[in-house]
């Protein structure tokens, strides 16, 4: 059984994910390959979708199509993007929604199972909202929630439910027109969380959400939003992983976050895309008077990760941190970083990220942080280091400040460095293999970020960690 | 099966210059060897041409450990073949606590004798106080930021929890002032109390430490070789003289 094998065995199943493993799941319904308007208004059909919706989504088209892809970063990688050889949409199975896990389809179980998400459920869940394909298959809220009158479900949900909430804030803080990809997220997106967090109530047990592409060629375009009213605060979690499969592949989520005055929202992620994938995503949270937003984001795996995790700090007294950790293997680009827009006075922000390139693979470090005209007393702390394990691998650090306020705090420091003999012979020295001295001084670099994952994530990061360092080193 | 240390006309070199001109030793086990001489003769790298580090090549002769040929292993296998080496120099591993890698160590080099975690900290707590060492120490990042007299002290810890079956202490009392050095003497001494098996060469260019010490063979390196071996009141000579003397007679023996 593959719980079992879980609980009893968790290297196993990461030697499993090695080789990638992808089950039978037989797609319900899919829109075919390549996208057109009739293909977005089908999605918003199948969906059973509100006008104003559709209309969303057909106004979003329209600027994808218009939009060229972006002139900066990877553009040879961009280039190999075939948005005529993707799919758009796949419904996993007709099944309903499913509180009960008993009544999850089999084969989608199983893939889940692999995933450990009835173990993490067990240990700290507030609530499962567990996307496979494209459709969400299995969400359970926790009592409690419901009892404080939080909202958490998934996104296609939330349209149907909640639908003032949405329209109010859906797209307000990435609106289509901001890039290509968000563009083509909001004419097609399917699944992703949505949660609100009523005035002045803090939940204390993060929320969590899984995501996983499990169908050759099928894109992913999640789309999540989060809220929390004044006063109120949330823990967001979603943790990524991919099976195994040939042609590439495009994952383009969009996620918005509004903290509203007082309020405070933490959002982690760890992402471990199958080394084919193009992970292009829009994340930009908004942060009022005196809230708080957190960026946790780790990302490991994917052929070219563009994602920098923005907060615009609008109110007086908010503040905002990004921390990030990215890991480029062979042929994998990460290029991530982080943004901060100071457009308050006394606004605080910290951006502290770490990248580790090896087997050829390639990190880069691009942020940005500005502070606005009138943006009095604002402090800024920007941190990166990137260390390099082999010299076919490599780093690039393009932080841009723009300061418009010279009543500010601004520090700035970055290192470069390459993974030293003397550690890797020190820790051998003691017993420990090459690989285990690398996977070890590795970790050692991410501490600061793995600090701030709750346990399990930390475990399943670190053993992560030490897979791709094998053989890194010589 | 011959027991101990034995390294027979070792030749070592560095970036093609012949640093170890042939070295034969012997550390017994349980017993305390101190391999002294002048800055430059190559104490250093014969510790590091033992232990494994890729920077040095052996260019001919043989080591073993208790009849387990050393040369042609890797670092870490030596390692857990029974040596152990307290660097000069220890490196920093930024994010790695103290616990963890002791604890990692410590399992790679004794997989058949894992401790559950609890008696696993009971060990090392109980090693902690044997050496007067805070136990606050063991949720600091190894080495990062430790002072000169700390990163010597961490050597003797990791030296009492894996209890080597041999242990070369490299220049341990370089660097210290005289409390820290008679701290780290002591804990040599308490190491060894609890590991009386274990064979030790203590590698000095000083005779200071071997105050604490007091060694049961010395053994004089000069210019890639040992020229001169004794018992502890070798150690006293030096002590007094100085290397010239010995420098002069072997110059003399030669002709």
């Amino acid at each position: 059984m593959a719980t079992e094998l879980i609980k009893n065995d968790t290297t196993e199943l990461f030697e499993e994910y090695k080789y990638g493993f992808h089950d039978e799941a037989k797609p319900a319904f899919s829109t075919g390959k390549g996208l057109t308007r009739e293909i977005v208004a089908q999605i918003s059909e199948m969906k059973n979708e509100p006008g104003w919706m559709t209309d969303f989504r057909l106004k979003s088209y329209e600027i994808f199509v218009s939009k060229p892809i972006p002139w900066w970063g990877d553009q040879k990688a961009l280039g190999d993007i075939d948005f005529d050889d993707i799919q758009y949409y796949v419904r996993a199975t007709d099944a309903v929604q499913q509180q009960d896990w008993d009544k999850v389809p089999d084969d989608v179980r199983k893939t889940f199972d692999k995933l450990g998400i009835p173990e993490a459920e067990r240990k700290f869940l507030g609530g499962v909202s567990a996307q496979y394909d494209s459709e969400v298959v299995y969400h359970n809220i926790r009592k409690d929630l419901d009892n404080l009158g939080v909202f958490f479900c998934d996104m296609d949900t939330a349209v149907r439910d909640h639908p003032e909430i949405v329209k109010k804030y859906f797209g307000t803080v990435i609106p289509p027109g901001d890039n290509k990809f968000a563009a083509l997220n909001s004419a097609v997106w399917s699944g992703g969380s949505f949660a609100w967090i009523p005035k002045g109530v803090k939940v204390d047990t993060p929320l969590q959400a899984y995501f996983r592409i499990n169908s050759a060629n099928m894109g992913q375009f999640e789309r999540t939003l989060l809220i929390t009213e004044e006063n109120a605060s949330m823990h967001y979690i979603e943790g990524c992983t991919a099976p195994k499969f040939s042609a590439s592949s495009l994952h383009s989520a969009v996620v918005e976050l509004i903290a509203m005055d007082g309020g405070s929202i933490r959002y982690t992620t760890i992402q471990n895309w199958y080394r084919n994938i193009f992970n292009l995503v829009t994340k930009r949270a908004k942060a009022y008077r005196n809230a708080t937003v957190q960026w946790v984001d780790g990302n490991i795996g994917s052929r070219l990760t563009m994602k920098y995790p923005a907060i615009y700090l609008m109110g007086e007294g908010a503040r905002g941190e990004v921390l990030s950790m990215a890991f480029g293997g062979s042929g994998q680009h990460q290029d991530a970083g982080a943004k901060v827009i100071h457009a308050a006075p006394n606004t605080t922000s910290i951006i502290t990220n770490k990248s580790v390139s090896a087997h050829g693979g390639k990190t880069t470090y691009r942020g940005l942080v500005e502070v606005m005209p009138g943006a009095v007393g604002t402090k800024t702390r920007v941190k990166c280091d990137a260390l390099i394990m082999d010299d076919v691998s490599a780093s690039d650090t393009l932080p841009v400040m723009k300061i418009n306020e010279q009543h500010s705090t601004v520090e700035h420091e970055a290192s470069v460095s390459k993974v030293g003999e003397e550690q890797i012979f020190y820790a051998m020295s003691r017993g420990l293999s090459e690989d285990e001295a690398v996977g070890m001084i590795v970790n050692g670099f991410f501490d600061f970020f793995v600090k701030e994952l709750p346990m399990e994530y930390a475990v399943e990061l670190n053993r992560l960690v030490k897979m791709e360092m094998e053989g890194a080193v010589g | 099966m011959e027991k101990g240390l034995i390294v027979r006309d070792l030749r070592v070199s560095v970036e093609s210059k012949e640093i170890l001109k042939g070295i034969d030793l012997t550390v017994e086990p349980g017993r305390v060897h101190a391999l002294m001489g002048p800055n430059g003769s190559g104490k250093s790298t014969l510790s590091f041409a033992l232990t494994g580090h890729p920077k040095y090549a052996i260019t001919g002769g043989t080591a073993t450990l208790d009849g387990t040929h050393l040369l042609a292993l890797a670092p870490h296998e030596r390692a857990r073949a029974g040596l152990f080496l307290s660097f000069q120099y220890p490196a920093a591993i930024p994010g790695v606590s103290v616990a963890n890698f002791l604890r990692t160590a410590r399992t790679a080099l004794r997989p058949d004798d894992v401790l559950p975690p609890a008696k696993f900290k009971k060990l090392v707590t109980e090693k902690m106080q044997l050496l007067g060492m805070e136990t606050a120490m063991i949720s600091r990042y190894v080495n990062d930021g430790f002072s000169g007299g700390e990163k010597k002290r961490l050597e003797m810890l990791q030296m009492a929890v894996f209890s080597p079956r041999y242990a070369i202490l490299d220049e341990t009392d370089s660097g210290l002032d005289v409390d820290a050095l008679r701290a780290v003497g002591e804990s040599v001494n308490a190491v060894r109390s609890a590991n009386s098996e274990t064979g030790l060469l203590v590698i000095t260019h000083y005779p200071r430490i071997l105050q604490y010490l007091h060694p049961d063979r010395v053994h004089v390196m000069m210019d890639g070789r040992i020229v001169k071996e004794g018992a502890a009141d070798l150690a006293e000579r030096i002590e007094r003289d100085g290397y010239d003397p010995i420098r002069e007679e072997v110059a003399g023996g030669v002709a």
